[in-house]
């Protein structure tokens, strides 16, 4: 009679056995590195407008840019669970320039006229989630023919508990080294070799999380440049026909501010909107506003009309071909520093893919652009990017 | 200057003043891919001819400076 009990009681406790919670013995490993996502961006620009900075803010500013950049991002658990991130980027630009094969007209080979740009980066970042903590490191270098330019910064974020907010500050140098080419009828009673421009920065970040459909980032950046911010092979034709190389200020001040706001309406509407004022202690102030509005077609596909609309007054060492006063210390015929509105207009066409774009399984997003710019100084130019990521 | 400064600050503190608690669960919207505070990957090029075309740079989280921007 007794063993019946038993069997049952045993069955009981092996089913508990069954269902009951292991105590956890493993030990932790460390995660191997893997590879987050990778990114293929590439476009290609074109521009033409009349007023040069090469020839003294005369003449043809046609150029077209080829550029593409390809990033890999890599992550790793460490013993503290903390993540760390890679992300290793390189880019190639390829350009022409009409304008800067006008450096030395008879060779049709001077800085710019045709070149390449490359510039490789490292970027490492690592996030204790626990404390709602980010800090980071940077370096980065861009080489073309004519200048050199090398970076370092670091950064740090902190978000809050609930994670509705995050505070950050970035600080960044670049430290570049620009090749003294002059136009070919100044180079007599010149030496060429190099001179600095060194950049410092600090941004100021402040994210907020509205409610559940809407959230704000505040930035504001605090940047001082000096060393010589003039390019030796732009011509300034003075009222009394003389010609010189730009003469600039060797210090910058920059302060730009900017907000960006993000709203989701209803279920196909994103509406991102973007406004930046900017000031200089050259004079030069702008303001620019641009609104986006993504609409999901499907879950999965995008359609996002754009527009950007700038207005800048220029540099108080700005005047055009032939008005400038001899007599004045700094001067520049560059167009990209006068006083002008533009506007850049455009649409994108996105395709989200969570089994992968045409049956590739890594194969996460496509997204393709198109944008017309017109400056009211007379510059046109049209850009197309495609943008690849795999995951 | 001072005006617009006013302006953008009473507007910030309008749209802050607003926050409500949202949870982990309640983020579906604004986990949306085209809800990143950022720019997109495929504006990079587009803030690069940005920065050499107009004279200001910044706080749109690209450069602020640096590189020569000489085309």
């Amino acid at each position: 009679m007794i063993r019946i009990p038993i069997i049952i009681i045993a069955f009981y406790l092996s089913i508990l056995n069954v269902f009951s919670q292991k105590s956890d013995t493993t030990i932790y490993q460390s995660r191997r590195l893997k590879i987050e996502e990778v990114n293929f961006v590439s476009s290609y620009y074109r521009q033409d407008g009349n007023n040069a900075a090469v020839t003294g803010g005369v003449g043809s500013e046609e150029l077209t840019d080829f550029a593409t950049t390809l990033d890999i991002r890599l992550s790793k658990i460490d013993r503290k669970s903390r993540i760390n991130s890679y992300n290793f980027e390189i880019g190639i630009d390829t350009y022409t320039s009409a304008s800067s094969d006008k450096v030395d007209p008879s060779t049709i080979s001077s800085a710019s006229s045709g070149d390449q740009r490359i510039y490789p980066s490292l970027a490492w970042s690592r996030l204790n989630d626990s404390k709602g903590m980010t800090i980071g490191a940077n370096v980065s270098v861009s080489s073309e023919y004519d200048y050199l330019s090398i970076g370092g910064g670091v950064n740090a974020f902190k978000d809050s508990r609930d994670k509705s907010r995050q505070v950050g500050v970035r600080i960044q140098t670049y430290q570049d080294f620009v090749t003294m080419i002059y136009p070919i009828e100044l180079r007599s009673g010149r030496t060429g070799g190099k001179e600095s421009r060194n950049t410092y920065s600090t941004t100021f970040s402040y994210s907020q999380i509205i409610n559940t459909r809407l959230q704000v980032l505040f930035l504001l950046d605090v940047a001082y440049q000096n060393g010589f911010l003039s390019l030796p092979f732009n011509r300034v034709y003075f009222s009394d026909t003389s010609v010189d190389i730009e003469n600039l200020p060797g210090n910058r001040v920059k302060i730009p501010l900017s907000m960006r706001v993000n709203y989701f309406a209803g279920d196909i509407f994103i509406i991102r909107g973007f406004y930046r004022y900017y000031t200089d202690d050259w004079g030069l102030k702008s303001n620019t506003a641009e609104i986006e509005t993504a609409i999901k077609i499907t879950p999965f596909v995008s359609v996002s009309p754009f527009y950007r609309y700038y207005s800048q007054s220029g540099i108080r060492y700005f005047a055009g071909y032939q008005q400038h006063l001899r007599s004045e210390s700094y001067y520049t015929s560059d167009y990209d520093l006068s006083t002008f509105d533009s506007h850049f207009v455009g649409s994108g066409i996105r395709l989200v893919a969570p089994n992968g774009v045409l049956g590739i399984a890594k194969f996460n997003t496509i997204e393709i652009r198109y944008g017309h710019y017109s400056r009211e100084t007379g510059l046109v130019s049209n850009i197309v990017s495609l943008h690849a990521k795999f995951r | 200057m001072k005006n617009k400064m006013i302006a953008v600050a009473f507007f910030s503190l309008f749209v802050l003043a607003g926050c409500k608690p949202v949870k982990e669960y309640q983020k579906m919207y604004l986990n949306d891919s085209e809800m990143e505070l950022s720019m997109r990957k495929g504006q990079k090029f587009e803030n690069n001819f940005q920065l050499y075309r107009e004279g200001s740079a910044g706080a749109n989280g690209g450069k602020t400076g640096g590189g020569c921007g000489c085309n």
